[in-house]
């Protein structure tokens, strides 16, 4: 069995944006990267199925963008997967998910990939596009948004979140794609050990250019703060201070009972 | 400007959310028509076309079938622009849309300008992108709750119906999972103190617990609190958990993502604690306290016992 995982690096959600001189961006150089949250659930999903099957799959990790993806790629290789691809591409953010989601495509086209997982969404964007738009590019069936996932004799059989907590149940065959949801698993952290094995794992550098002449389909023509609707209080200051004052506001509002 | 819009049908209802999609052609000054994949008693109360297909025999979930339906629509439509809910039905569908038409995709829009781009969350609502499609055609989904309708419904459409079926499908539905409902019914609670991942560990949710306690109230979390399995998922405020109601609603340490804020929204007085001057919560907090959790909500709570 040949399973894909494919990851994404983002910011951190909690830094200080700063929007790019070009306008239609934010600004890299100083925030710290980490793999999208989604993703590391779908790298730990690939990692148990081939701890279930005794080993036996291999599992490629594919990064899309400028160099610092490869300590997202390295991080996965840490969690287990067995080697990585990067596509190199510092102009990714400027990408739309009908691009990436052709750049992985092509990559994967000749691979005879049985299984591709993939969050279901990025943190910074959030468009829920690719996974999807890969498995309509291979002709791979897909479920997305899944928070199950089992692997019994070619079957797999998925439970899809819908609203208010109820899921679907879903079975399908391979090869499929499927989008990682929040809580399908527990992630784990990579071991000491198998951080330095990682190291030995090989990543592939490739080029995007040449993999895939797709056009962007839609463009960020700028990036900027949504404008400031409420008109809340913000409390700044010495925490006791602030308590007190706070609840003198609660009881004044007769929120809480005095 | 002729759009295409997609109402969602769940167990045998429509779904309330397919009425903002008027709302946004209305925003964009559009004529409508719509397609449902369900049955006769889901059909929306408004005037146009109706591409009906029967859910029943398709399948509530069977992604394939319902592309080539909303495709068989827009073949007779002829739409500018094919619109979703970004929900669990919507995202699913739009990119296999977006991709069998070559079309431009724009997920979870909350906004439209008047010069065809659209508005769209990023980095965690922290940012917006304004966005312009680049082919004729565009597929979007808009954020559920950004478009609200105006007024009430009415109208009876002109039912066109489809009739597709999956030959040999590739995926299986074997049926619904209800939420598991056991734990506190939020729905009902005065006062809500939620923990968020700002609290940092497990032992810490026990200091939001006692801030619930000592106001009287029940104690909330949102997502990741309940995936770490640091609380129970009964407790979780959001889309995929309770939508609540409370006098009072206090924000430990959560960030004010999309899916958590539509479950509190509805709150009268909304306190945020967070350590994020800029966090999207202050968005909808009356009172945001930029302060540590674990220094605050103390400090919150012996003032409170005194
Ligand atoms: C389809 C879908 C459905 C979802 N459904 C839900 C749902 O029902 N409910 C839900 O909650 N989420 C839901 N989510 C997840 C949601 O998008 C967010 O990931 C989640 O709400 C974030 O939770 P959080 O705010 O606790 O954590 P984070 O976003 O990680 O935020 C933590 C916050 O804590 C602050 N902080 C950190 N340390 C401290 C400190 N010491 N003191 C004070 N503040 C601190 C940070 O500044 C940050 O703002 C859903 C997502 C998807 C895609």
């Amino acid at each position: 069995m040949k399973i894909l995982v494919c990851i994404k690096q983002v910011p951190d959600m909690e830094s200080r944006f700063r929007v790019s001189g070009a306008g239609d961006w934010f600004e890299e150089g100083d925030l710290a990267f980490r793999m999208n949250e989604y993703d590391e659930y779908a790298v730990e999903q690939a990692v148990r199925l081939k701890e279930q099957l005794g080993d036996l799959p291999e599992i490629t990790v594919l990064s899309i963008g400028p160099d610092r993806v490869g300590e997202a790629i390295r991080k996965a290789l840490a969690m287990g997967c067995d080697r990585g691809v990067h596509l190199q591409d510092p102009e990714a953010s400027r990408k739309d998910p009908w691009q990436i989601a052709s750049l992985i495509a092509a990559f994967a086209r000749d691979q005879g990939f049985d299984l591709v997982f993939t969050g279901m969404q990025s943190q910074d964007r959030g468009s829920a596009q690719v996974g999807i738009m890969v498995a309509e590019l291979l002709g791979y069936p897909c479920v997305s948004t899944i928070v199950g996932f089992a692997y019994d004799n070619g079957v797999i059989t998925v439970r899809r979140e819908l609203e208010g907590g109820t899921r679907g149940v879903v079975k399908l065959g391979m090869p499929a794609v499927v989008t990682c949801q929040l809580g399908l698993n527990v992630p784990r952290y990579p071991t000491l050990p198998n951080i330095m094995k990682a190291k030995k794992k090989e990543i592939l550098p490739l080029a995007t250019a040449g993999l895939s002449g797709e056009e962007r389909r839609a463009v960020t023509l700028r990036l900027h703060r949504p404008e400031k609707r409420g008109g809340g209080v913000v409390m700044e200051g010495e925490v006791n201070d602030m308590a007190e004052r706070l609840v003198g506001i609660l009881k004044q509002k007769a929120v809480v009972p005095r | 400007m002729n759009v295409l819009l997609v109402c969602e049908c769940r167990e045998g209802n429509l779904r309330d959310e397919s009425y903002e999609l008027i709302a946004f052609a209305e925003r964009l000054g559009a004529s409508r028509a719509f397609v449902l994949v369900g049955g006769e008693d889901a059909v929306p109360r408004a005037e146009g076309t109706l591409y009906l297909a029967d859910g029943a025999r398709g399948g509530e979930y069977n992604p394939e079938l319902h592309k080539r339906i909303v495709l068989a629509a827009a073949e007779r439509e002829d739409p500018d622009c094919i619109v979703f809910i970004h929900s669990s039905y919507g995202w699913d569908l739009a990119p296999r849309v977006a991709a069998a038409l070559g079309a431009a995709q724009v997920s979870e829009v909350v906004a439209v300008a008047g010069d065809g781009t659209f508005e769209v969350g990023c980095c965690n609502a922290k940012l917006r992108r304004t966005v312009a499609p680049m082919t004729s055609r565009t597929v979007v989904t808009i954020q559920a709750g950004a478009f609200a309708p105006s007024g009430l419904p009415h109208g009876v459409p002109t039912v066109v119906r489809l009739d597709l079926a999956d030959d040999s499908p590739r995926i299986e539905f074997v049926g619904y999972e209800a939420a598991e409902k056991k734990g506190v019914d939020l729905g009902k609670a005065e006062i809500i103190v939620s923990a968020g991942r700002g609290v940092g560990k497990k032992e810490n949710v026990a200091v939001i617990a006692d801030l619930a306690r000592a106001l009287g109230g029940e104690l909330g979390a949102s997502r990741p609190v309940v995936d770490a399995g640091w609380v129970d998922h009964g407790h979780q405020v959001g889309t995929t958990g309770q939508v609540v109601s409370p006098r009072l609603y206090v924000a430990c340490g959560i960030s004010g993502a999309i899916q958590h804020v539509a479950g509190m929204k509805k709150a009268d007085f909304v306190v945020a604690i967070n350590t994020d001057r800029d966090a999207p919560i202050g968005e909808v907090a009356d009172i945001l306290v930029v302060a540590d959790v674990m220094q605050f909500v103390p400090a919150l709570t012996a003032r409170m016992m005194q």
